[in-house]
């Protein structure tokens, strides 16, 4: 097996291999030779202006990215490329066509094919399944499932998935589920296909392998156009680069003539210093104490005899290869899961299995890594949702009334301190961007000045200038004398923040490296090493 | 109490119209439809199936009229909670409840009578034999001279698990209640499978209906169903919405009621017999929820699940 973090550390910068060789009409306007143009589209929600004249062009066999801020309006570009929903101004041109999609299903008939970011996959069923479903062979008036079969199979071996084809999708891991998206895709003969912020969910391995198959699927004249807000994914895997600012376009870029500073800054409109690396803050005394804690799973442990501390003013980072115990590590720490063994202490008090009420009373906040199932009510208002766990206390509730005033007001001030991007307080939280609302989350539990803030991948989804905004904020949170445990799959955000890293594997803590001795080859060879290492 | 043929033939005439009827709630519940209204829809069943036999002087199309009839009025089922987003609970509450007024309602209108309806001129349904089987002793005794509609609820559940597992509309129809945003991303109807397997449902307790009523015996009282169309909704849960297991489930009622029926001629008090497939089903629910509850419990972590090792895979 590769190294996943050294993999996709040489991916970076010099190993673009496979790049093909420049089309002809790179850049703008009509070319007879376009696969996907799409000119002029507007599209407004209330008080939004999500889309305001874009212009998209690529070619056939091209992987273009699509880049920019929270809410600069890249998922509803998609959407209407996709049938998803209707442009209020602008036309579409698919293979030099001229298209009008009312539905998905009539997109699909002409060639595209999209990943979302929620997978739609029916769990029960088998990959073939899944894979045939609404457009299964039959033989004799019932499904051909030998047919099926061969063909999932035979697509799979063509460009490189490794699916088999007979597992049931409820057992598979999330990159693969992802590669049933995409064989889903092949099997309708798609030529174009879209993802949105498809690596978000994934390890970086699994990254690494999602890459080999799109670059495969290009070497196949397939079209690939892919949303994403990792700068490096972008130079890796890309020939071109569209960058929206504000629901316009800010910049296109060939890949090859272009840096990731000069992206970034089409992005936001000014400088953006990557992969910051911040100083050393005054460490206090202990608030999270763990002592030999233990979450047993079917036969071995997922965590086992866990010791660790977490001191007031220190960032502790915990990294690993996921499945090593970090999910299980949590649950157990913010009272998810029922530990087996072991004692777990906030400011000195044995909250080893208390319920999350008194967890939270003893000072811990937390950041869920599923910010739409775990970390809030999706249907539930902004409003709403920022005064959850504050709404118990003055001046929320008063004399056991909740005040809609002050909700709304405490809603406000979050929505401006974090930079939120939101019409209306009153708004379901499910219409914000997928940024926008990890924003929300993030900024409820911080406001709880709690002594110890517990987050997992605290920029997942965020684009880069709000990761800088997250990243100075929870620094700012912990110079204030506050504790953090920070889980997160981005080595540059474990690094650039930690006071102190552990690696965990198998359920063990498995090294410890100081702020000072970690870097991203040292920290990629020890989550390696340990994944490797004799059980 | 030996289980003799004639208790075995009595408990399959007794499981059939639980079967059909459950047969038709495994489809909605497959499509993502939770349908309670068996009840009602199999009283409309008996109640029509007896009208339609009556007044055309045949029993066939007496059958004929109660399917036409419930899948009609299983139809209030489909628009409410498919096409309006009605909760189907309540629905099917208010289906149940109607199911008992209208019928009881239409018995004095129709018939001028109260309580119940018969006639010696009424058309039951009547047993066929089965060719070769009838001679065979014992088996012929238990198989054989059985309604029509006992076949046929025997040739519905092949067809239905054969259609839900291998036919691409039983696949389309299995993933529309699994994941309907999946579904709709596929161009595959919802709305349409879930019409089809509520309508599907009508049909089933129509036949559920008429073999009750002119079946299991020849005539229709007021709210003869007596919660056969409840046990049916349990016999669902119980068979994990598969045909087969839904047969099985609907198999262990008939048996108890045939043997509370025969325990009844032996001295025990009706009510206590009357009781029996109740019982059942409660322990029956009981026992089968604590065993998911276990096999769920060990899947996180194995120490806290109840000392089940029997039922852990
Ligand atoms: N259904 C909707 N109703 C109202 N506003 C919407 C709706 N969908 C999107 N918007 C708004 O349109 C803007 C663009 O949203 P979009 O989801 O396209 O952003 P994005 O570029 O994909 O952002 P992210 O990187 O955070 O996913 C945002 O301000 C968002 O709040
Ligand atoms: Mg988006």
């Amino acid at each position: 097996m590769t190294l996943p973090p050294s993999d996709d550390g040489a991916r970076g910068e010099g190993a673009r291999v496979a790049a093909k060789t420049p089309r002809p009409g790179a850049g703008t306007g009509a070319s007879a030779s376009a696969e996907v143009e799409m000119r002029g589209i507007v599209k407004h929600f209330p008080g939004v202006r999500a889309n305001d004249g874009i212009d998209l062009t690529v070619a056939p066999g091209e992987i273009h990215a699509l880049m920019g801020e929270n809410g600069a309006g890249k998922s509803t570009l998609m959407s209407i490329l996709y049938g998803m929903q209707r442009p209020d101004a602008g036309t579409i041109l698919i293979g030099g066509r001229e298209v009008s999609f009312t539905s998905p299903t009539q997109a699909i008939a002409a060639g595209l094919g999209m990943v979302h970011q929620g997978f739609k996959l029916f769990p029960s069923l088998s990959v073939t399944d899944n894979v045939v479903y609404g457009r299964e062979p039959r033989r004799r008036g019932l499904i051909d499932r030998a047919a099926a079969r061969r063909k999932v199979a035979e697509l799979s071996e063509r460009f490189g998935l490794g699916v088999d084809p007979g597992a049931p999708v409820a057992e598979l891991p999330v990159g693969v589920r992802q590669r049933v998206e995409i064989l889903k895709l092949l099997y309708r003969d798609a030529r174009v296909l879209i993802l949105d912020e498809p690596t978000a969910v994934l390890t970086p391995a699994e990254t690494g392998a999602l890459f080999d198959v799109l670059r495969g699927l290009a070497a196949h004249d397939r079209t690939v156009l892919i949303v994403t807000h990792k700068l490096r994914e972008v130079m890796a895997l890309s020939d071109n680069v569209t960058v929206l600012r504000d629901g316009r376009v800010a910049a296109r870029l060939r890949t090859a003539a272009t840096t990731p500073a000069e992206i970034a800054e089409a992005m936001t409109g000014r400088a953006i210093e990557l992969d910051r690396r911040y100083p050393a803050g005054a460490i206090g005394g202990p608030v999270l104490e763990v002592t030999g804690l233990t979450v047993r799973g079917e036969g071995r442990p997922l965590v086992d005899r866990v010791s660790c501390t977490v001191r007031a003013g220190e960032v502790v980072g915990i990294a690993g290869v996921a499945g090593n115990g970090q999910t299980e590590l949590i649950e157990a720490l913010v009272g998810l899961r029922p530990p087996d063994g072991g004692r777990v202490t906030v400011d000195g008090r044995d909250v080893t299995d208390a319920p999350v009420a008194a967890r939270r009373a003893a000072g811990l906040a937390y950041v869920p890594e599923d910010r739409a199932e775990v970390g809030s009510a999706p249907d539930a208002s902004i409003g709403d949702n920022l005064a959850m766990g504050f709404h118990r206390a003055e001046p929320l509730t008063v004399r056991g009334l909740l005040r809609p005033a002050a909700v709304r007001a405490h809603a406000r001030r979050l929505i401006g301190e974090f930079g939120v991007k939101a019409g209306d307080p009153a708004d379901p939280v499910s219409t914000l961007s997928g940024g926008n609302h990890q924003k929300v989350i993030l900024g409820r539990e911080m406001a709880h000045d709690a002594r110890l803030l517990v987050v997992e991948q605290p920029t997942r989804g965020v684009d880069i200038g709000s990761i800088q905004n997250i990243h100075a904020r929870l620094i700012g949170y912990r110079d204030a004398g506050h504790a953090i445990l920070l889980v997160s799959a981005e080595l540059s955000e474990i690094i650039g923040l930690s006071d102190r890293i552990l690696v965990m594997s198998e359920g063990r803590i498995a090294t410890e490296l100081d702020r000072g001795e970690a870097d991203e080859r040292r920290l990629g060879l020890a989550m390696a090493g340990a994944a490797e290492g004799p059980a | 109490m030996p289980i003799d043929a004639e208790l075995l033939a009595s408990a399959l005439r007794a499981l059939t119209p639980i079967l059909l009827a459950a047969l038709g709630g495994a489809l909605c519940q497959r499509a993502g439809v939770f349908n309670i209204s068996l009840e009602g829809m199999m009283l409309v069943g008996c109640f029509s199936a007896v009208t339609g036999s009556w007044f055309t002087g045949s029993a066939w199309l007496g059958v004929l009229v109660a399917v036409a009839a419930t899948t009609a009025f299983s139809l209030v089922l489909a628009v409410g909670s498919v096409s309006l987003k009605a909760d189907a609970i309540v629905l099917g509450v208010a289906m149940n409840l109607l199911a008992v007024g209208l019928t009881a309602f239409l018995l004095r209108t129709v018939f001028g009578v109260q309580g119940a309806f018969s006639d010696p001129e009424l058309k039951g349904l009547g047993a066929v034999g089965l060719p070769g089987l009838d001679d065979v002793p014992y088996v012929g005794d238990v198989l054989g001279g059985q309604s029509p509609l006992v076949y046929l609820s025997w040739v519905a559940v092949a067809v239905a698990a054969v259609f839900l597992s291998r036919h691409a509309w039983g696949l389309r129809l299995r993933g529309v209640g699994e994941r309907p945003d999946a579904a709709l991303s596929l161009g595959v109807s919802v709305t349409k499978y879930q019409y089809a397997a509520v309508l599907a449902s009508g049909t089933l307790c129509g036949l559920a209906g008429a073999q009750l009523a002119l079946g299991n015996v020849t005539l229709f009282s007021e709210n003869m169903t007596s919660g056969r169309g409840w046990i049916a909704v349990v016999a669902v849960m119980l068979g994990r919405a598969a045909p087969v297991g839904v047969l099985l489930a609907a198999l262990l009622f008939g048996i108890v009621e045939a043997l509370g029926f025969r325990l009844q001629g032996q001295g025990l008090p009706q009510q206590a017999a009357d009781a029996a497939p109740y019982l059942v089903t409660l322990v029956a629910l009981f026992l089968s929820t604590a065993r998911r509850r276990a096999r769920r419990a060990s899947a996180p972590a194995d120490e806290h699940a109840a000392p089940q090792p029997a039922s852990l895979g």
